[in-house]
C-alpha cells in the first residue's frame, strides 16, 4: 500500500490537483456513491414486488393507499424528499431521545431512506405496468389448467411481467444513480460531493467535474452491461430464431 | 530658451506634485454604506460602524479632522484617483490587484473565525485531541473549509454545507459537535439565537494568513506614504491602549 502510494504520487507529480490524497477523496466518494445507490436499490426491490401485485389488486383500500404513495413519492423531487427526511425530522420533538436518532444521525442513513423510498414508489409502477400487460392469452392457458391465483402469479405472471419489465428497471437503476448525486446536499461525500470539494478547493471546475463526469460513465456502463447480459439471457425466447 | 522653458515647466509641475502630499488638516474617507457591521446609517441618517469609529479614533490620535464621503463601491477607487476624497475606509480587503493603484495601511481588521460548541459541549480547546472523531461543520468551499480540512481533516469528521442555515439548522439538531463559522455570521446565528445554548471556544483565529489573507485595509493614494505612515503609527498605539478592543467589543 505505502508503495503504491508512493508510485501514485510520482505518476501524478506534474499536476496539482489530482494529487494522492484528492484520488483518496474520489475513491471514497465511489465507494459511498456505490453502497447508497446499491443498498437503496436492492433494498427498493424486495419492497416492490409484493407491492406492484397488491397495486393491481380488485380491493380498492389495497389499491388506493399505494397509488396514492406512488403519486407522491413520483409527483415530488427528490431533493424535496430528502430535504424533509433529513432536516425536516428534527423538528419532530423530542426525537433525539429516541431510538430513530441512531438512525437519522448519520446523514447516510436519511439519504438511503428517501432513496429507497422513491425507488420503491417508481419500480412498483414499472412492474405494476408490466403485470398488467400480460397477454389474457397466457392468464386463460393458466386457468384452463386449474391454476390457483397464487399459482398462476407464481409460475406464469410474475416470471412473464419482469422479464418485460427489465429494460425499463435498467433505465430506473441508471436514474437512481444519477440521482445520488444530491446525496451531497446533506454532506454526504459521495462522488459529487468529492467533486464539489476538489472545485472548490482548486477553483478547477472543468478538471474536478469532467473527472468524475468520466467515472459515472464507467459507472453507467457497467450498469448497461450487466442489464444487456440479463436482457439477453431472460428474453432470449423473444428474438427471432434462425 | 525653450529648453529652459521645458525644465522650469516640468520643475513646476514636480513641485506641484510634491505640494499634494502636503501635511493634511483634513482627511477625508470614501466610505460605501450600508455594510453592517463595519459602516452603516443609524435609524436617525447618522454613519456610524466599525470602520467609522475607528477611523475617527485614528484622526484624534493623529490629530486631523475627518470627513467622511459616501461613495458607490464600484467607483470607490477612481473615486480615490479623482481626489473626492484622500483615503478609502470601507472594508477593503488588501490585494495584489489592488496595490497596484493604491496604497495601503496596515491590514486594520481581518473578519476572525471561531469555533462554535453547545454550551454544555465537554470539547474545551481546539486541538486534535479534542476534535478527534468528532462532526465538524463547515460551509462548502470557505476559508474555513480549507482551514479546518487541512488541520483536522485527518482525525474528525468534516461536514460540508452549501449554506450557513443548513448548518445551524443540523447544529441545533444535535448532528454536530463543533462548527467553524465568521465569527460574525456564528455570534449572529448562533450566540444571539434564542435559547442561546452555544459557546466560542479559544481564540478568535485570524492566522495564518494563507488561509485568512491580508485584512482590510485603508487606501491612499500611491503618493501618500506621510498620511499612511501617520496612520499605521495611530493604528499600533490604539492597538496598544486598547481603545482598538473597545471599538471591536461595541460591534462584535
Amino acid at each position: 500500500m505505502e508503495q503504491l502510494s508512493a508510485w501514485f504520487t510520482e505518476l501524478l507529480a506534474d499536476n496539482s490537483i489530482f494529487t494522492a490524497r484528492t484520488l483518496g477523496y474520489y475513491g471514497e466518494g465511489l465507494v459511498t456513491t456505490v453502497q447508497l445507490v446499491f443498498l437503496s436499490l436492492v433494498i427498493g426491490l424486495v419492497i416492490a414486488v409484493p407491492l406492484s401485485i397488491a397495486r393491481g389488486s380488485k380491493r380498492k383500500w389495497i389499491k388506493m393507499p399505494i397509488f396514492f404513495y406512488t403519486y407522491v413519492f413520483r409527483g415530488t423531487p427528490l431533493l424535496i424528499q430528502l430535504y424533509i427526511i433529513y432536516y425536516g425530522v428534527v423538528f419532530i420533538e423530542g426525537i433525539q431521545d429516541t431510538w430513530l436518532w441512531v438512525i437519522l444521525e448519520e446523514p447516510f442513513y436519511p439519504a438511503l431512506i428517501a432513496f429507497t423510498l422513491n425507488t420503491v414508489a417508481y419500480t412498483t409502477e414499472i412492474f405494476h405496468g408490466a403485470i398488467k400487460a400480460t397477454s389474457k392469452g397466457e392468464i386463460e392457458a393458466a386457468r384452463a389448467y386449474g391454476m390457483s391465483k397464487s399459482l398462476m402469479m407464481r409460475r406464469i405472471i410474475l416470471p412473464s411481467a419482469f422479464r418485460r419489465a427489465l429494460p425499463a428497471y435498467g433505465n430506473e437503476v441508471i436514474f437512481m444513480l444519477h440521482a445520488s448525486a444530491i446525496a451531497s446536499v446533506v454532506t454526504i461525500m459521495d462522488l459529487t460531493g468529492a467533486a464539489r470539494l476538489v472545485y472548490a478547493r482548486f477553483y478547477a471546475p472543468f478538471d474536478a467535474f469532467l473527472f468524475v463526469a468520466a467515472l459515472y460513465l464507467c459507472l453507467t456502463f457497467a450498469i448497461l452491461y450487466l442489464f444487456r447480459y440479463l436482457e439477453r439471457r431472460m428474453l432470449a425466447h423473444l428474438k427471432p430464431q434462425s | 530658451m525653450k529648453k529652459l522653458l521645458t525644465v522650469t515647466l516640468l520643475s513646476a509641475t514636480m513641485l506641484a506634485g510634491t505640494a499634494q502630499a502636503r501635511d493634511y488638516e483634513t482627511v477625508r474617507f470614501g466610505v460605501d454604506v450600508p455594510y453592517e457591521p463595519m459602516e452603516y446609517r443609524t435609524p436617525d441618517g447618522e454613519l456610524t460602524g466599525f470602520d467609522i469609529d475607528l477611523g475617527n479614533a485614528l484622526c484624534a490620535e493623529i490629530g486631523i479632522e475627518c470627513e467622511w464621503v459616501v461613495q458607490g463601491w464600484d467607483g470607490i477607487i477612481p473615486g480615490l484617483m479623482a481626489r473626492k476624497y484622500d483615503a478609502i475606509m470601507s472594508s477593503m480587503t488588501i490585494n495584489e490587484e489592488r496595490r497596484e493603484q493604491v496604497l495601503f495601511s496596515d491590514p486594520y481588521f481581518t473578519p476572525p473565525s471561531a469555533w462554535f460548541v453547545p454550551a454544555d459541549s465537554e470539547i474545551g480547546k481546539p486541538n486534535e485531541e479534542a476534535l478527534k472523531d468528532r462532526n465538524i461543520g463547515v460551509q462548502r468551499g470557505t476559508l474555513q473549509d480549507n482551514y479546518a480540512t487541512d488541520m483536522y481533516g485527518d482525525v474528525a469528521d468534516i461536514n460540508r454545507y452549501a449554506t450557513a442555515d443548513d448548518m445551524v439548522l443540523d447544529m441545533e439538531a444535535g448532528r454536530l459537535d463543533a462548527v467553524f463559522l465568521d465569527f460574525p455570521v456564528g455570534k449572529s446565528t448562533l450566540l444571539d439565537s434564542e435559547d442561546n445554548d452555544y459557546k466560542v471556544i479559544g481564540n478568535m483565529i485570524t492566522e495564518p494568513k494563507e488561509y485568512f489573507g491580508d485584512g482590510f485595509g485603508i487606501a491612499f493614494r500611491k503618493r501618500d506614504e506621510d498620511l499612511a505612515k501617520k496612520f499605521n503609527e495611530a493604528l499600533a498605539t490604539l492597538k496598544e491602549n486598547g481603545t482598538y478592543d473597545e471599538i471591536f467589543n461595541k460591534y462584535f
